[in-house]
Formats: C-alpha cells, structure tokens, sequence
C-alpha cells in the first residue's frame, strides 16, 4: 500500500535519528537548560547549552516525543555545536520558513535537517518539528538576558493571531 | 437476549443508520473516511443539522422575551428540547437546565455550593476524571481551602473501591465522579458510590458526558444528585449540554452568572432570583442547538438504547480482539467488554501515538492521539499519550479491521 506523502514524511534519515538521537548525554554542567512541552500532545524536550563566547560549544538534547519531534532535537545537536549563536538562530529562521512552506534556502546547509521538509505537508505536526529549536532559541535569548529560561510551548497561538512557534523572540520584546 | 445478540453482530458488521449521517460519505485523503473518534464528538445525523438550520430559517427569535409569533416559536423550540431531555432521562422538565456544555454546567456546581462548605472539607474525585470533572473540583479546592481527595485506578483500569472506606468519610462534602471513563472505557458503579457518599451526607455529581445516549439510563439508575451530560456526544450538536438534578438539590444550588433570563424582579437594591432551571440560564441560550436536539434523541429511541448499546458493545469486543492479536500493544482498561463503554485506548510501543495519528489519517481513519484530556490518569498509566479509538451507532466492524491494517501499516514504517 502506498502512504504518498508519508513516505516524504517518513523518510529513513528522519527515522535514523528518532531510533539513534544524536546529543542525548545531559551535559555535566550546562550554563542554560530549557524545557519545551507542548501540553495538548505530550512531546517534552529538555535542551542544555554551553557557550565558549559568542559560540555554542556543547549540546546536550533530551526529546521525548513522535518521531518528528525526537528527530528534530536530534538534527538540532548535530547541527549547531560548534556554531556561532547567530548562525544558530540563522539556521532555526530557516527552518521555520521551511516548515511553513517556504523553499530550502540556497545559502545554508541544513544538513539532515533538509529531510524534514515533508513536513510542510502536515500542518498540525509542524509544532512538534519546530518544538526544539523554539526551546533553543529562548535558551539563547535567556542567556544573552541573564534570565532563567521558561517553559516554551508551540501550541496556541500569539496575539497576533500567528502560530506561536513563529514568536518566541516577541515574547521577550 | 440471543436474537438481540444476533441483532448487533449483523448491526455491527454494517453499523447503524451510516445514511443519515451526511459527513460520512465523505472521503479523507483521498480514502472513504473511518472515523473512530466518536467519544470525542459524534458525528451528526442529517435530522440533527436540518433542524438547527430550519431554526434559524424559520423561527429565530430570541426565548422567553418577545409576545410575537417567533418569539413564542423559539420558546417552545427551546423548552421542547428541555421537555425532551426530561422525558428521555424520566425526570420532570424543571430537573433540566440548558447549559452550553456539560463543562459548563460542572463549573456552576463547582462555583454555587460554596454556602454549604467550610474549611478543611473534602472533595472526592477519581484518577480517571476528564479534566472537566477535575479541574473544577481543583479550583474550588483551592479557593475555599478544601481538601481534594482522589479515588485511585487498579492496574486493571477500575476505581479502587477498596479505598473508599478510607476516603469517603463525614468530612468529605462532595463526591463527583465520571460513568463511563473516555480514555479507559471503565463503566464505573456510580450508584454504588452515590449512595455511599449520600451515607455520609455528600453531594454527588455524576458526569455522564460518554453514556447518556449510548446506553439505556434514567437519572435515576445512577443514584446522583446531580448528573451533567453534553449534547454532541450523543449525536447533536455543539454548544449544548445539560445539568440535571434532583429538586431540592437544584434548589439549594446558587446561580453562577447574572443577567437576563435568569431573574424575577430585579431593582437598585437588589435582584430576586428567578425559579428553578431558568436561575442558572442567564444570557441568551444556544436556542438553535436546543431546536436541534431532540431530533437526535429521536434517532436514539428510533435504535432503541439497548440496541444502541449492544451495537458499541460488540464493536468493542471485536476491537479488543483484533487488536490484542497485535505484537505488543498495550490496552488499558477492563478485558470485558460488557464493563467498557465503546472505546478502546492503547499504547504502540513500536509507533508513537501521534506516529500513528498521522499515518492513520494518511489512510482515512480519524481516531485520537494525545492524553484525552486526562493527564492525571495517563500518569498513572505510565504513558504521555494514547491512541484512542472510539465508536458511535454508525460504526462498522470493518472500520475496526482497517484501524488494523493501519496500524501494521504504521508499523512497517517504523519497522527497523
């Protein structure tokens, strides 16, 4: 039996990471840990940082979820130890914008997280993919504030009216 | 008890009256729709939707106000339905108040029997509650500093009752519990428990938000002061539930909301509360939903209940089987099928709950995926989520067999 999109949902990399998740030992001593749920599904995930400077040294990402989820916060510690915080947030813009329908963009590698483009074909799982890199980036902007991080969900959405996964960054302005 | 038992197997293969629901010729994905998500709401019959529409083509006017034809349309419409809803449940019509959902009429028990409670009272609820039969309970709790006292859940998805000794006691001033559990299926004893918590002097309220309509039941057989329920869950509309009551309970009850419709005199000084069920009806009601309903009380009585009944029963063995058969799946709840409503909730340690959702729908098939809105109990079951399959009196047998197929479908995916 065909399941037509599901495979481009589905495909072997995205199933890699959720059985194997890259980056799921706890850093021993993280200097910002953030805690993302998403209440009305269940996915959880837990992402600890180290910064050397302006750059992200170590990550450290415990996802519990579906597959979407769980691989997604698997890509997300393969893919930005190592970079700069911009580029970090560079990266998670851009992938929003691909979850949201948008095209891969010609001037970043995304690496495996590129195999989570299908799910631009599933609205209602575009909250569980984009759950850890919202998580990410108040971690980010809770260690620029020298602030504790609070909980971040992508469910709901903002005063505006947009899909909260869009605004984690508003929320502190 | 054979030739009904003949009756739903042959109902079962083919379910009950699918023509007169519009929604499911329908196709999802290019598939014929299986939906299996009937205890979150159930699908309407074409009687249900024609009657809401006619309201409004026809009779819409506000209730209880204007002395014009439409005004008196509407009114009858609206007290037509409460009449309805009093004769299906064999109570009198001023023992139901239209609510806009079984949620709604919790909270106004929650918020309007505070002038019979004081501090360090308890309030007894059970792990398997649906958050609307929880939280409010919470809330009061917390307010009025109250004790929440929670009735646990045997490894085998019933109440403990072995507990309740020890926890219904003189203190304890309300006890609100659900009938049927919408994630385990559990049909609790209620009027066991009711009548035990009357022993102590405590208020009962008994939510029965996923039987009213799938089984035979008058107020009464539950042995509640108060029983709440929602009309969508039973094949009508949303924006509709009811709270029923015993009079002199009803009357001891403190209206939640001010305003129109729900007062006798009202001056600068103060207002006179209108009588018993008009006092918890302020604003104006979701008449259209009322006009609707008892079009689908009709197609309820036109199966009869014990058909009704027997139709989810069988589906809900055969589910069981069938998916017992899996590898691996985990089912909770009772193994008997006589002792769950029509549901059944599970646990795919090889494809996570929302994994399968997808894939599911990916084939047609609608079923639920997440806590069921009782996250209390899910912990309790060791799982974040569940996937839940649900059937209403149009479900056939072999809707369950493609909710099979999916799932080794699913499987195959995840398969390493």
């Amino acid at each position: 039996m065909s399941l037509g999109p599901i495979d481009d949902l589905y495909r072997e990399v995205i199933l890699d990471h959720h059985r194997h998740p890259r980056g799921r030992q706890p850093l021993a001593d993280p200097d910002v840990t953030a805690e993302g749920r998403n209440p009305s599904c269940g996915d959880e995930v837990t992402l600890q940082l180290n910064f050397d400077g302006d750059r992200i040294s170590a990550v450290g990402v415990d996802a519990r979820g579906c597959a979407i989820s769980t691989s997604s916060g698997s890509m997300l510690a393969d893919l930005i130890e190592g970079m700069t915080v911009a580029e970090a947030e560079k990266v998670a813009d851009a992938f929003r914008g691909i979850l949201h329908g948008g095209e891969l963009p010609a001037d970043l590698d995304l690496g495996d997280l590129e195999a989570l483009q299908g799910v631009q074909k599933f609205p209602v799982r575009v909250k569980c993919a984009i759950l850890p890199w919202v998580t990410m980036l108040d971690a980010i902007i809770a260690h620029k504030q020298g602030r504790a991080p609070r909980p971040v969900s992508t469910e709901g959405v903002n005063a505006s009216g947009a899909p909260m996964d869009v605004n984690v960054k508003e929320r502190d302005a | 008890m054979r030739s009904r038992h003949a009756a739903a197997e042959r109902a079962a293969a083919g379910g009950l009256l699918r023509e007169r629901f519009p929604i499911l010729g329908r196709s999802v994905n290019g598939r014929p729709l299986v939906y299996l998500d009937s205890a979150a709401t159930t699908q309407k019959p074409e009687a249900v939707i024609a009657a809401e529409a006619a309201y409004y083509r026809t009779s819409n006017a506000n209730v209880h106000r204007g002395l014009h034809t439409l005004g008196d349309e509407a009114t009858r419409l609206y007290e037509g339905c409460r009449s309805a809803v009093a004769g299906w449940l064999a109570v009198a019509p001023a023992q139901v108040s239209i609510q806009r959902s079984a949620t709604a009429a919790i909270n106004l028990v929650a918020r309007g029997w505070d002038h019979h409670l004081k501090d360090g009272d308890a309030i007894l609820v059970t792990e398997m509650e649906h958050h609307a039969n929880f939280v409010p309970w919470q809330m009061l709790a917390a307010r009025r500093k109250l004790e929440l006292r929670v009735l646990p859940v045997t490894d085998g998805g019933e109440l403990d009752l072995a507990r309740l000794d020890d926890l219904l006691d003189g203190r304890v001033k309300i006890v609100a519990i659900g009938h049927v559990s919408n994630v385990l299926g559990t049909v609790n004893p209620v009027a066991e428990i009711c009548g035990r918590a009357r022993d102590v002097g405590a208020l009962t309220l008994v939510d029965a938000a996923q039987s009213v309509g799938h089984r035979p039941l008058a107020f009464a057989d539950t042995g509640a002061d108060l029983l709440v329920f929602s009309a969508h869950k039973c094949y009508g509309p949303m924006g509709l539930g009811f709270l029923v009551g015993r009079p002199e309970v009803l009357a001891e009850l403190e209206p939640l909301e001010g305003g129109g419709e729900m007062i006798e005199w009202v001056r600068l000084e103060g207002t006179t509360w209108a009588e018993v069920p008009h006092r918890f009806e302020a604003g104006t009601p979701n008449v259209a939903a009322a006009a609707a309903f008892p079009a689908a009380i009709a197609l309820l009585e036109e199966l009869g209940l014990a058909d009704v009944r027997a139709h989810e029963q069988e589906l809900t063995g055969y589910a069981l089987e069938k998916l017992a058969a899996l590898d691996g799946l985990v089912i909770f709840g009772p193994g008997d099928p006589a002792r769950r409503g029509g549901l059944v909730s599970f646990h795919d340690p090889q494809v996570h709950p929302h994994d399968l959702s997808t894939i599911l729908d990916q084939l047609g098939i609608a079923v639920r995926a997440g806590h069921h809105c009782a996250q209390p109990l899910h912990r309790r079951l060791g799982v974040v989520a569940t996937t839940r399959a649900s059937f209403g009196v149009y479900t056939a047998r072999d809707e369950i067999d493609a909710l099979v197929a999916g799932i080794l479908e699913a499987r195959k995916v995840f398969a390493p």
